[in-house]
């Protein structure tokens, strides 16, 4: 069907090639040139040929920026290879240039004597200029310390695509699947996944189908006989050792949106979702929405306060109500989080994080809004606090975070992250029943009945479905009376529950696990202590630096509000801490506000994940300091 | 805390706090009228939800003994259709006043009327904020004085009814809190209307803006400055009913004519009310003394248009979930 032998696409038959344990590519261009099209089709190919691997898109907050400049454009990156991969790579031994802005911007990322393969067609004097080269870096030298492969990817996927009937412009735009296809070449990857996708999204365009088919294969013929040499050999990422079972890959977003509609299923809920379009979360909805399942429903308020409140108002009914949003989002819905901390009834917030203060950077990640998370509100409103640490992670924690809602009934931010939430990678499909049930029992007893009357293990009001006789009550966001649930503005009534409140968040450390140590022991020179997205690099530098013969341990933090149990004795046992952030210090303080321990910080809002190498040298010079 | 009964009394829907609206209120008569509406709506007690914003009018759902909640500043309209759409076989309805549904909230108003979510809006229009101490409201009357418009207030007015119909409302109805028998008609046709009913309620506010509505609540000035709405039949008002509306073609706008006598038009030439003409209703709502009587009752009801919400949420299936996971591109590693 493809024209090509899958017996080349055999282990064996790579194993022929020269053999790598792990490499780093990254697709770069306009970004109407569809590189992350390219890149997630890439993706899906190494997953199936048996590779770990991590991914980074990162794309302008413009849809279309103007073609050619440096601020348009957009990139994907994938590591991928046969022993764990926890992050995107910090440089890219590959990098694919589909044009000089593309080049210039992406170049100083490059590995030393990476690979660069350059598409010629579009060094044109407009798009040199536009990039801000004087003279064509492919004259100048200025590419000399590295392995250039410069073709003329659009002449010849021109070319390709003849005879198919396509205009000029359509004929341009089959490029990225001419170059996706010399890279499939060059990393023994079986194009046809891609081919059979080619074929479903173009189904009603025989023309676009058979060009873009015709495209992929000529890259992918381009390497089989241009003898590229050492500039571009053919590479063998052996397979990675995977436990048997089902995978797929899986999206951060992805992965909330499954383990939020899980966790409802285990509480045995409906689900309304109610959200406002802000990036980088729209993705929760656009999934969701796709969805026919009678138990969800899905909403597209009219701004961020009206989807938290009628998620609120979902919950109250006896749904469960969710809302997702960015930072900017967040704060708008953060009088209605107050109003469910009042009026405690469960909800999950998801605040796919990015880079701020105000709109900020839209399409990068950043950890900014953890103190947003944890003390945003007026009044003193506890919440239960999560954090996913990798793209499959974030199923459990949206899960995790329905069952503390429902259990303690309060809301639960979820804190994700642009990186978390556009990042793919491979998953072992769980079985739904390695997770316990926790079916919601409504309370139907009228008997004794007061609406604020607390359960004495968890600290939670009964939930009571409206729609139950004998059972009416009110409920708001005025001080209500410890007993009676009533308006109360005595003073000694205001202290009690405030500290209610406070108690019944801090009660929920009994319910999640104690902390572990990801890597390395529970005492010792130094414990490097991260959260959220940063989990992948962090743990890579600390493994590298312990195998240079380093004490360095590395403490990932999942549940940020109550931390668990014993974190502040863990914490005591070493001597000094390093807690890296992608933002300008804030876990740092809350550790030591909250366990008076010699916390470091280490901070970066470059709008990028931390880089493994920065990461093991801060934690070299914390050693040495 | 009484369940449904064969034939409840409005007492029934008294909850057993005290209400604390200042004495004169017409927050009183509103809140009876609506007591003594649920008792004969044959609706289960414990299927009523009351959704509430901030203000003087937010607090009567505590005052209900039905399901309440009182929510935050303008956002009840949003709250109540989480509440719906989280559970639509309960009986919803809202609570709000001018400054809460209109100014801080007006967005949420927008856009639950256009969406027709099946639940009642009632909005007390007393032309002030009451419970922030007198400070003029988005509906307030040019020239209103107030801590923050000492000289008088000078921005145009928003009209509830107006508004609501521009928000693509298929239901919109006026009522008075002085005419408690008038009130529950209205909110008997709110209720029987599926989909989101607008209902304007003045509301006089003793303490800050008392007598807003004396030409239309007044004895002896009522009768010419109000018409009460009945479907189908000849727009007549006045005294004697010696008044009537006409439409001008000329100017396409409406025209108090005199009905009878020598001089007066006859009935037939008057214009008949057609809740169900939308065109009609803009003008109805737009309606104001001295030039023209206020309109009374149901402005505008479209039958036609009704929401069509199913009535049984079932919970997530783990099954459908599973199918998620592993829907798509899925591969095996190893043997099963």
């Amino acid at each position: 069907m493809t024209g090509l032998n899958n017996a080349e696409y055999s282990t064996e038959a790579m194993a022929a090639v020269e053999a790598v344990e792990a490499v780093v590519v990254r697709f770069a261009g306009d970004s109407g040139d569809g590189m992350q099209l390219t890149g997630s089709q890439f993706t899906r190919a190494t997953a199936l040929a048996g590779n770990d691997l991590a991914t980074l898109p990162s794309f302008p907050a413009e849809i279309r920026a103007p073609a050619g400049t440096t601020f348009g454009v957009s990139s994907f990156q994938i590591q991928f290879g046969a022993d764990a991969v926890a992050t995107p790579g910090d440089a890219p031994d590959v990098l694919v240039a589909m044009n000089p802005a593309a080049l210039r911007v992406h170049l100083p990322d490059v590995a030393p004597a990476g690979t660069l393969i350059i598409n010629t067609g579009a060094f044109t004097e407009r798009n040199l200029a536009r990039a801000g080269y004087e003279r064509s870096p492919l004259e100048d030298g200025s590419l000399d310390d590295y392995q250039v492969v410069a073709v003329d990817i659009t002449q010849r996927t021109v070319e390709a695509v003849k005879g198919f009937g396509l205009s000029h412009a359509d004929a341009r735009r089959c490029k990225n699947l001419w170059a996706l296809g010399l890279m499939y070449w060059s990393y023994g990857r079986d194009p046809d996944a891609t081919l059979e996708w080619i074929n479903e999204k173009f189904a009603e365009r025989e023309d676009l189908r058979s060009a873009n088919r015709a495209a992929l294969l000529a890259g992918h013929a381009y390497g089989e006989t241009a003898e590229l040499g050492p500039a571009l050999p053919r590479t063998h990422v052996p397979p990675a050792e995977q436990a048997p079972g089902r995978y797929r890959t899986v999206t951060g977003a992805d992965a909330l949106t499954w383990g939020l509609l899980a966790g409802a299923g285990k509480a045995e809920l409906p689900m309304v979702f109610a959200s406002y379009p802000i990036t980088p979360a729209s993705g929760l909805m656009h999934t969701l929405s796709a969805l026919n399942e009678p138990g969800l429903t899905t909403l597209q308020a009219e701004d961020e306060i009206a989807a938290a409140c009628a998620a609120i108002g979902a919950s109250f009914s006896g749904s469960l109500g969710v809302t997702a949003s960015s930072g900017p989002g967040v704060a708008l819905k953060g009088e209605a989080l107050g109003l469910a901390v009042s009026a405690e009834l469960p909800l999950v917030v998801v605040n796919c994080q990015r880079g701020g203060p105000s709109t900020g950077l839209p399409t990068k990640t950043e950890q900014s809004d953890l103190y947003q998370a944890l003390y945003g509100r007026n009044g003193d409103a506890p919440l239960c606090v999560l954090a996913p640490a990798t793209a499959a992670d974030c199923f459990a924690m949206a899960l995790e975070a329905v069952r503390l809602a429902v259990r303690y009934m309060t809301p639960v931010l979820l804190l994700a992250d642009g990186y978390l939430v556009n990042a793919a990678e491979p998953w072992q499909i769980p079985e739904l029943s390695d997770w316990e049930d926790f079916p919601v029992r409504f309370r139907t007893d009228p008997g004794d009945f007061h609406p604020f009357l607390r359960d004495a293990a968890t600290g939670s009001r009964p939930w009571v479905k409206p729609g139950t006789a004998g059972l009416e009550h009110r409920i708001g966001g005025l001080e209500k009376d410890f007993d009676s649930g009533h308006i109360s503005y005595d003073p000694d009534n205001h202290q009690r529950m405030t500290d209610a409140r406070t108690d019944k968040i801090r009660r929920v450390a009994d319910a999640i696990p104690e902390q572990d140590v990801a890597v390395g022991g529970s005492k010792g020179d130094l414990a490097v202590v991260s959260w959220g997205s940063t989990y992948g690099a962090v743990n890579q530098a600390v493994r590298r630096s312990r195998m240079k013969g380093r004490d360095v341990a590395h403490v990932h933090l999942r549940y940020l509000n109550p931390f668990p149990r014993n974190l502040g004795r863990l914490l005591e046992g070493y001597d000094r801490l390093l807690v890296p952030e992608i933002n300008n210090g804030q876990l740092v303080n809350v550790l030591r506000a909250t366990f008076g321990v010699n916390a470091q910080g280490l901070s970066q809002v470059t709008g990028e994940p931390f880089r493994i190498a920065h990461l093991e040298n801060a934690i070299k010079e914390t050693l040495e300091a | 805390m009484t369940a449904a009964t064969a034939s409840p009394k409005p007492a029934d829907f008294a909850s057993d706090q005290q209400v604390r609206w200042c004495p004169g209120c017409g927050d009183y008569a509103i809140l009876k009228g609506i007591q003594k509406t649920l008792a004969g709506l044959g609706v289960p007690q414990e299927n009523l939800v009351f959704v509430s914003g901030i203000g003087c009018s937010s607090r009567l759902p505590y005052y209900l003994e039905t399901y309440g909640f009182h929510t935050i500043h303008g956002r009840a309209p949003a709250v109540a259709t989480g509440v719906k759409l989280g559970n639509p076989a309960l009986d919803v309805w809202v609570i709000t006043g001018d400054g809460d549904g209109l100014s801080i909230g007006g967005n949420h108003l927008m856009h639950v009327l256009r969406r027709n979510i099946d639940m009642q809006i009632l909005l007390f229009n007393n032309e002030i904020y009451g419970l922030t101490k007198g400070q003029v409201s988005p509906t307030s009357k040019p020239g209103t004085r107030s801590p923050t418009s000492p000289r008088g207030a000078v921005d145009k007015p928003v009209m509830p009814a107006r508004f609501a119909l521009g928000a693509g409302a298929r239901f919109v109805a006026r009522a008075v809190d002085t005419d408690p028998k008038a009130l529950r008609c209205v909110l008997e046709r709110a209720h029987a209307h599926r989909g989101a009913s607008l209902v304007e309620i003045y509301q006089n506010c003793i303490v800050y803006n008392d007598q807003a509505f004396a030409d239309i609540t007044q004895r002896g000035r009522a009768a010419n400055n109000t018409i009460r709405l009945r479907h189908g039949e000849p727009m007549r008002f006045g005294t004697n009913g010696d008044r009537g509306l006409v439409l001008d073609p000329a100017s396409c706008a409406l025209r108090v004519v005199e009905v009878g006598g020598e001089n007066g038009v006859p009935e037939s030439e008057l214009l008949v009310h057609d809740e169900r003409n939308a065109a009609l209703a803009g003008l109805l709502a737009s309606m104001q003394p001295p030039e023209l009587p206020v309109a009374l009752g149901v402005i505008y009801c479209d039958p036609e248009d009704q929401s069509g919400m199913d009535t049984v949420r079932s919970p997530v299936q783990l099954a459908a979930v599973d199918r998620l996971l592993n829907g798509g591109h899925v591969w095996r590693v190893g043997e099963e």
